[in-house]
């Protein structure tokens, strides 16, 4: 063990809740050598998070190291005074976090931060810091540096401001890196450019990294070792190559079963048991028919004078599913709320069976015919279920508005009905939504939406917010109930290899145009434009035999300022 | 360049804050109008006045006009500072108003510092010693002071420091009888008496002040320390101080640029709040020291139907606040530069 | 901060959230302000002299076993009056809070899911309401108006609804793009259903802890505008009143017709001030101050 620069063993940890004493890690055992990569990996509840904010001593006032150790080059710092932590922190040990942006002093300019990440180890005069902080900037691939040195966080990209951040994490050169989930939130183009420069960074200086992430994608890509992570426990941990492709831990073993990989289907992806699928309704079956939705030439200017959506127009045929994709600011969500009829065009059309259901106001389309049949589900983060109402109330409340369902007994039927075809139990039926789990939460969402069985169910982000093992689960629902219903999904995701497995057609947007559109398989394989390819190319597939070979290099023209 | 940029925002906060003013001011015309009796009647000069004047206000307030051209004299007037005249003192309502301003003010300007010399530090250690004792007994200190009602913590400071300890004067007012008011520069009186170099005078307007200072200051000390600890507890606790932490800062530059510099911005604008309320509060303690200020003018006027002054009191009032928060919004957008200046 | 604990967000309802906040100082802010009710209500029956009945022999008497307050300064029992006020304050306060609440939630609720033009001129509005101090504005009011109880009743609703109507629009403009909200849309509800029946039952719980806060707040002003002659007027009994009355008592030391006044008066803000931060803590403990 005296070679490892970091070695954590047995680590307990508890916060204190008003519900009593919450474990959050059960005994912890990692070792990190100088120079190595390792990737920590779990879902949400493992521990991950916890085991790095307490290597570093900034656990919450509410949570305390109850048992373990925590060695840094055989030094024990679990005990540490004050002082000393803050000592090693930024000189030896480093951390970087999830959330750039809040992450950084609003009121306090960047310059000035990197300044002051310098100022606290290395005793330089001013003028050596101010040039030492332009050159870190230029390290981190800003264009222009001198003049970055004055912007403000408020002012900056999340992709810079990450970008700022780790900045200031090497600015001391410290030994050992910890990187908390530090993509999240960031586009997946972006996310390529940050994780290419900070592994290049951290191999460069021959600093170790310790890489936080719940997407097993992105640790197989960069890291040599893997920790896998449940409940607060390292249930195994191994070589990236190996681990994946035999794993040993059960838990392990359904992870990657349910992480979505480049071939995966959604009848392979497996988790917590395998559903047969009814079979895909034959493409010939539907030709005959006029598309069941046609969007002409839609255009949504917002009130500030932004362009959400400029020109857009596709058709999508009864049953079929169509994949709208892109990066934020793309305007696949504006589309989504302009199909769903919740938000009313700046002009173009939007063509239901046959009828012009963009001539409806949104503020009347409640009353009209069609509301029942265009419905939607939500991502579950943002919401999706009203605090106050139990899961019964939700899945009600359409069935009387729109199916003009009162009656106590045949409302219940209905309900236990919708109930039962998301696979939710019936007991669970009077609980709110603080009271269900992720999933739960998502097949009340789903389930509200099918009541009134609609013709077009829109699918904003259904699963981003759960873990990869509750994703497979939804997945598979929807694929079936799409099969078994004969619904046409409009599906909104930022994910490309869930719309893979998922969607037939795809679009590809980019600033409120389409930049591609066509069968999933073939722009996946054979797509033209170069924005398509930029963002194939930078999804971190999951490829559980061993690293993935990289894609065609990164395109650097797209490299932010 | 820094310059032409405050000039920029001072102007655009200035033209934000006409609309209050203006809607303010007609509020005020409205509120008058619907006085019952004869408005001309009690802006003229005394009760005694003939009945040939009191035609002349009439014509000049346009009473026999519709309400707009009403308006429009009104307006006029203000703009020339006619506020009317006061029926019990025979004076023009302004030129009692402007006499009287400089007592108020330096009641209340006293009472906002002692608060918030005695708030900030306590909220602030509470903040930074969450849970512990102290902050226990400073919330404690907090939940009580909101409780107290003014009239009656000035009441018993009385009693207390003047019936039982003989510490303070009697309270009636900012001199006491013996004393000579010292030549008017300020209108404070211990500006004015520093200035002079009267130090007894300056003593001795001082031991008047303190006990409606203090009360004024009680009043509002316990919003402003939970404010203050609420808002270094909530920065303490956010993202960008725990990387400063991970990064090895140094305790007193978190401590400044990090921690204080975001909370002074949700504190200053409770300032501009607490403020207001005292100016509400003025009413309540002029009452209780006999303190001549324009809040006890305009009660006195108000009890005996002499209407002028109370709505030249209201104008004052509300345009002072007005002001105010112009001030406060200003400084804010200097302190933070997320706020644009647009 | 992201910690990986999920904690459970106690609802009223359930009986973790109830049990958070039952601690002494709540239970006794609880029964205090039970015990004001019952005063209020029974006050007739339990006063032990009439509140109006003057014994000038007997004036500015120090409590004793007789009158355990003493007595003011025509002879009147502090006691009896004290009880018999508590109706008239008690119901001022309530009267001026339940105004505000309901016009605040619905004009600030519909400002907020509005937004555009009528969400700027509320706003403005409000703004120039708040330019009025407290009791600069009853003092307007009851000028224009006339001096009466009702008038102050007023004066403390107007004043008091620009923080209603801000509250209401802030939490209905948070909510207003959530999930739920556009599901109860795609689910058929009109927008004026969606802003009765989904999202001002959600923030009702959020202003209804405020109610408690704000009944302290309006006591006290009721209190302050009697004291200095506005609303109500002797003889009736009012503890503004008695206070102030009774200043000009207090440079010859009679403390007791000062102190059980205030003492009413900041014991029953107490209460009803920390009644409403346990009920806040008990919805969100992360507001705690």
């Amino acid at each position: 063990m005296t070679d490892s620069l970091l070695s954590v063993s047995d680590l307990r940890v508890s916060f204190a809740t008003p519900d009593g004493a919450f474990e959050a890690l059960r005994g912890v055992d990692l070792a990190v050598a100088p120079g190595e990569v390792m990737g920590v990996v779990g879902e949400s509840g493992s521990g991950k998070s916890v085991t790095a904010l307490a290597t570093m001593g900034l656990l919450d006032r509410k949570g305390r190291i109850t048992g373990g150790a925590i060695r840094f080059r055989d030094a024990d710092i679990a005990g540490a005074s004050r002082r000393r932590l803050r000592a090693l922190r930024g000189s030896k040990l480093s951390m970087i976090f999830q959330n750039p942006r809040s992450a950084l002093n609003p009121v306090r300019r960047i310059g000035q931060q990197i300044g002051d990440a310098l100022g606290a180890h290395l005793g330089l005069s001013r003028r050596k810091a101010t040039e030492e902080a332009i050159e870190l900037l230029r390290t981190v691939q800003f264009r222009d540096p001198e003049q970055r040195m004055h912007s403000y966080p408020h002012e900056l990209s999340g992709g810079m401001c990450q970008r700022v951040m780790i900045a200031m994490a090497i600015a001391c050169r410290p030994d050992l890196l910890l990187a908390d989930e530090p993509t999240t939130g960031l586009d997946v183009t972006t996310q390529k450019h940050v994780m290419d420069l900070l592994v290049g960074l951290v191999r460069e200086r021959g600093m170790a990294m310790v890489l936080i992430t719940h997407d097993l994608g992105l640790a197989t890509h960069y890291c040599q070792r893997i920790a896998v992570m449940e409940q607060g426990r390292v249930v195994e941990e191994n070589e990236a190559g190996t681990l994946f492709a035999e794993p040993q831990h059960p838990y392990t073993q359904r992870l990657v079963a349910a992480s979505p990989t480049r071939e995966s289907t959604i009848e392979g992806l497996a988790g917590g048991g395998a559903v047969a699928l009814p079979p895909r309704m034959a493409p010939a079956h539907r030709a005959g028919q006029g598309p069941l939705l046609e969007v002409r030439d839609l255009v949504k200017r917002f009130s500030n004078g932004t362009l959400g959506v400029d020109g857009v127009s596709f058709a999508l045929a009864p049953g079929a599913s169509l994949g709208l994709v892109g990066e934020s600011g793309s305007g696949k969500s504006t589309i989504s709320r302009l199909v769903c009829r919740l938000l009313d065009q700046t002009s173009g059309e939007v063509i239901f069976d046959g009828q012009d259901v963009g001539a409806v106001r949104e503020r009347d389309f409640h009353r009209s015919p069609h509301r029942r049949d265009i419905q939607i589900v939500f991502q579950d983060a943002l919401e999706s279920l009203n605090p106050r109402f139990t899961a019964f109330d939700s899945i009600a409340d359409p069935l009387r508005r729109l199916g003009g369902l009162r009656a106590r007994a045949a409302l219940t039927a209905e309900v236990e009905d919708a109930a039962r075809r998301v696979g939710l139990p019936i007991e669970l039926l009077d609980r709110l939504p603080h009271q269900l789990s992720g999933g739960q939460r998502a097949r009340v969402g789903i389930a509200r939406a099918i009541a009134v069985r609609p013709r077009l169910l829109v699918l904003d982000e259904p699963t981003a917010a759960l873990d990869v093992s509750v994703q497979a689960v939804v997945l598979q629902l929807l694929e079936r109930l799409r099969r078994e219903s004969g619904m046409a999904y409009l599906f909104i995701s930022h994910d490309l290899g869930v719309v893979r497995m998922l969607c037939e057609q795809v679009i590809v947007l980019r600033a409120g145009r389409i930049v591609e559109a066509g069968d999933t398989n073939d722009i996946f394989e054979h797509s033209q434009a170069p924005y398509t390819r930029e963002l194939l190319a930078a999804i971190p597939y999951f490829v559980p035999g061993g690293r993935a070979t990289q894609e065609a290099p990164p395109d650097v023209t797209g490299v932010p300022a | 360049m820094i310059a032409g940029r405050v000039l920029r925002l001072i102007g655009r906060r200035l033209l934000s804050s006409l609309p209050a003013l203006f809607g303010v001011v007609t509020l005020t015309f409205l509120l008058m109008r619907v006085l019952p009796g004869d408005p001309a009647v009690f802006f003229s000069s005394g009760p005694n006045t003939g009945q040939a004047e009191i035609e002349l206000i009439r014509e000049r307030m346009g009473l026999n006009r519709p309400l707009i051209e009403q308006f429009g004299f009104y307006l006029r007037d203000l703009a020339k500072g006619d506020l009317g005249n006061s029926l019990t003192s025979g004076q023009p309502v302004a030129k009692d108003l402007m006499a009287r301003l400089p007592a108020s003010l330096e009641l209340t300007i006293a009472a906002l510092l002692l608060a918030l010399a005695v708030a900030l530090p306590l909220g602030f250690i509470a903040a930074m010693r969450p849970d512990s004792a102290i902050d226990q007994i400073i919330r404690v200190f907090c939940t009580l002071g909101v409780a107290v009602p003014t009239f009656v913590s000035g009441l018993l400071l009385i009693f207390l420091f003047y019936y039982l300890l003989g510490w303070a004067p009697p309270p009636v007012g900012r001199i006491d009888s013996f004393g000579s008011a010292p030549p008017v520069w300020s209108g404070f009186l211990l500006i004015d008496s520093l200035l002079a170099g009267d130090l007894e005078t300056f003593g001795a307007a001082l031991s008047q002040l303190v006990l409606p200072m203090t009360t004024m200051a009680l009043f509002v000390m316990a919003p402003l320390a939970r404010m203050t600890r609420a808002a270094t507890l909530a920065v303490t606790t956010s993202d960008f101080v725990r990387t400063a932490e991970a990064l090895g800062l140094p305790r007193a530059r978190i401590l400044v640029s990090y921690i204080l510099h975001n909370a002074m911005l949700p504190i200053l604008t409770t300032v501009g709040i607490v403020f207001s309320t005292m100016l509400g509060a003025n009413v309540l303690v002029e009452k209780v020291f006999a303190w001549p200020g324009i809040a006890s003018y305009a009660l006195d006027a108000l009890l005996s139907s002499d209407y002028a002054p109370v709505q030249g009191f209201v104008l004052m009032i509300a345009s002072i606040f007005v002001i105010l928060n112009l001030v406060i919004d200003l400084l804010y957008s200097l302190a933070d530069p997320r706020v644009s200046i647009e | 901060m992201t910690t990986t604990i999920t904690r459970q967000r106690g609802t009223l309802r359930s009986r973790r959230g109830l049990l958070r906040v039952a601690n002494p100082a709540t239970i006794a802010a609880c029964a205090g302000v039970v015990l004001l009710v019952l005063v209020a209500i029974l006050a007739d029956w339990i006063a032990p002299f009439d509140p109006l009945a003057s014994n000038v022999r007997n004036a500015l008497q120090p409590p004793s076993a007789r009158h355990w307050m003493g007595t003011d300064q025509i002879g009147r029992d502090v006691l009896s009056r004290l009880i018999v006020a508590t109706r008239l304050d008690l119901s001022i306060a309530v009267s001026a809070v339940a105004l505000s609440f309901a016009f605040g939630a619905v004009i600030g609720g519909v400002s907020g899911y509005v937004g555009g033009r009528l969400d700027r001129w509320i706003g403005r509005t409000v703004d120039v309401l708040m330019a009025f101090p407290l009791f600069v504005l009853a003092m307007a009011l009851v000028a224009a108006l006339g001096n009466s109880i009702a008038n102050v009743i007023y004066a403390t609703a107007i004043i008091n609804l620009p923080f209603y109507i801000r509250f209401a629009r802030a939490e209905v403009n948070m909510r207003r793009h959530f999930g739920w909200v556009e599901a109860a849309r795609a689910s058929g509800n009109s927008h004026a259903r969606v802003v009765l029946f989904f999202l001002l039952p959600n923030v009702l719980p959020a202003m209804a802890v405020q109610i408690s806060l704000n009944l302290g707040w309006a006591i006290l002003n009721a209190a302050g505008l009697s004291f200095i002659g506005l609303g109500a007027r002797p003889p009736t009994p009012e503890w503004g009143i008695m206070v102030a009355e009774a200043a000009r008592f207090i440079t010859t030391g009679k403390w007791w017709l000062i102190v059980f006044p205030g003492l009413a008066l900041t014991l029953s803000v107490l209460c009803f001030n920390l009644l409403g931060d346990a009920a806040r803590d008990a919805l969100d403990p992360r507001r705690r101050t």
